[in-house]
């Protein structure tokens, strides 16, 4: 299937559909859309007043006025910005390790023909739907065994080893498409297999890789469990244990925790909406949430 | 007649290289996912016939006595429950919802951008963002919108209704909460499985007289089972994997009332039962399996194809 041959499907079957929606149909989904938004609108607006103002009229009601003052309490005192430093540290070196470590293993599947080529393909494709609970205890007891529990290697370790799994299943898909009279050519040129792999093959992965990255990016940023189970030093702990962790210390004070994790999604909010084109391909490739 | 084992000899010299060439490719890679993955899994299984308590050296074998308590236990039983009412409205509502949205998306709607984002837009919030956004402004009894809307119609006694702490709503309001995330991601998987509906297949039915619902119903739908296969596993797989929601909203309180197996699990952990743990990881593990193979098989099916 290549990607043109689905561009035309599409663009067909767009024709075929001029006579339009029902329109009580079309208001259903605009009314669900807004729907959706509900909580989300909600949230920035509570985001944006003063905590007197909420206390006195509850979430629901017209701000008297409108304050970044929230932001600025939750940046600074309660320490998001820490936090949010933590899981770039954690998530920028998990990302860069699994992406070279699943274009390395999807171009060994792909261009060398051998027994266990197909048999390690679909061991990654059954990790990808392990129950992450199969895990905890034993990777719990290696970071420890390891003297890295309780530090970002730790977590980073972990990411880039669980996300092989999703991120070789989709590369080694990515491979398939790539033509092998290409590598051939370079291999008679006298080319060994690291140049071809750095020079071309990486290069032609890079659509993929971009899908890829985009999508584990959101994924390793939002992971909240594996956070819990391996770090529990208050100074190191990524943006979402950080702000669990701070909604158990200022129960009381809905509009500074609201800002806070408006705060924390912002990084994948930015990287999804820049990098749309590539979230959405990246999730229909692998058709599956890691 | 020297030329012979030259011959085999560089043969096998190529094959020696071969393989130490795809070695080089793949031994990284796979070290790091043995370590962390492979070996963790086949530990579980073992720890569950222990009793490790997380800090000691060692472990006694202790049978089947995690499990025997475990099948025996109310909480077990109650996590167990929530998980299928979990399953059930996850392979229903968001299936349904997301197939019927990019039916309508799929054509040219106005604003369709728009309205894709708006639905997959929580997909992109982190679960923890979702949980807090939704418990503090949606749920809270005194605050949240659902009583302030409410108490329009019943008056003040809608305040009352707590939304997270009644045993009997608990359960749904965190499964909301899972659904609203989920139909998104469904309607993305229909969409892009729309785009390969073969449109002279469609063509032919409609010169046939075939239209609307028939079309859907003898047509489209039928060309989508690969992708309805693929929606239903990962809705069993994501509901039983449902942590991070339940673990903030309401730790599976109030008494277990919206426990699953996964919060139990990481809840015994906490408590360095780790055999017993492991024993509720090892039930998980043992459900996933039918549908870790369903997956496989259709992946095998299509690789066939391919």
């Amino acid at each position: 299937m290549s990607a043109t041959v689905q561009e035309m499907r599409s663009i067909a079957t767009k024709k075929e559909k001029k006579r339009g929606v029902h329109p009580v149909i079309l208001a259903i989904v605009w009314i669900g859309a807004f729907v959706w938004l509900i909580p989300i609108a909600g949230a920035v607006l509570t985001s944006l007043r003063g905590f007197d103002d909420f206390n006195a009229r509850g979430f629901w009601s017209i701000p008297e006025s409108l304050t970044l003052d929230n932001y600025v309490r939750a940046w600074g005192r309660m320490g998001i910005n820490r936090y949010l430093l933590n899981s770039f540290v954690i998530t920028i070196p998990s990302l860069i390790g699994c992406v070279m470590l699943a274009s390395m293993c999807s171009y060994a599947l792909v261009r060398f023909q051998f027994k266990l080529a197909k048999p390690l393909y679909f061991m990654f494709v059954g990790g990808l739907l392990l129950p992450f609970q199969m895990l905890l205890l034993p990777v719990f007891k290696l970071s420890n065994d390891f003297g890295i529990y309780n530090t970002y290697w730790a977590l980073i370790f972990f990411h880039t080893a669980f996300q092989l799994a999703f991120s070789t299943f989709v590369l080694r898909n990515f491979m398939k498409t790539v033509p092998a009279s290409l590598f051939e050519s370079a291999m008679i040129d006298g080319a060994g297999e690291w140049t071809i792999f750095l020079r071309i093959a990486f290069p032609l992965m890079l659509p993929g890789i971009a899908s890829l990255a985009t999508l584990e990016f959101t994924w390793i940023f939002n992971d909240y469990l594996w956070a819990l189970v391996l770090v529990t030093d208050n100074a190191l702990k990524p943006i979402t244990t950080g702000l669990a962790n701070l909604r158990g210390q200022f129960t009381t004070d809905y509009p500074l925790i609201v800002a806070g994790s408006i705060l924390a999604c912002t990084p994948t909010l930015i990287v999804f909406f820049a990098l749309q084109r590539y979230f959405i391909g990246g999730l229909t490739v692998g058709a599956t949430k890691g | 007649m020297v030329q012979v084992p030259v011959r085999t000899i560089n043969r096998q010299q190529r094959a020696q290289r071969q393989f130490l060439t795809i070695l080089s490719f793949l031994a990284l890679p796979l070290i790091l996912y043995t370590v962390w993955v492979i070996y963790p899994t086949f530990q579980t299984l073992l720890l569950s016939v222990t009793d490790w308590d997380g800090l000691s050296k060692t472990w006694n074998y202790v049978g089947a006595e995690n499990f025997n308590r475990l099948f025996s236990e109310d909480p077990f039983r109650k996590s167990i429950i929530n998980n299928i009412l979990w399953i059930i409205v996850f392979i229903t509502i968001p299936p349904a919802a997301g197939l019927g949205l990019a039916m309508v998306l799929n054509t040219d709607v106005k604003y369709d951008r728009f309205l894709k984002t708006a639905y997959y837009l929580p997909l992109v919030l982190a679960t923890v963002v979702a949980a807090v956004v939704w418990a503090q402004g949606i749920y809270n009894p005194r605050t949240g919108l659902i009583n302030t809307i409410l108490s329009l119609f019943i008056g003040k006694s809608a305040f009352e209704i707590e939304w997270l702490g009644n045993p009997n709503l608990a359960i749904w309001s965190v499964i909301a909460v899972a659904v609203w995330r989920q139909v998104g991601y469904v309607m993305i998987l229909y969409l892009a499985g729309l785009k390969t509906v073969d449109a002279e297949v469609l063509e032919a039915a409609k010169m046939d007289g075939a239209e609307g619902w028939t079309l859907f119903r003898y047509m489209v739908f039928p060309m989508l089972a690969p992708v309805t296969t693929i929606v239903v596993v990962i809705s069993i797989i994501d509901s039983l994997r449902s942590f991070d929601m339940v673990n903030i909203m309401t730790r599976g309180n109030p008494f277990d009332s919206s426990n699953v197996l996964a919060n139990y699990m990481y809840l015994s952990f906490e408590d360095y039962k780790m055999g017993y743990a492991a024993s509720i990881a090892v039930v998980l593990f043992a459900i996933s399996l039918v549908f870790i193979f369903l997956y496989l098989r259709e992946v095998m099916r299509q690789e066939e194809a391919a």
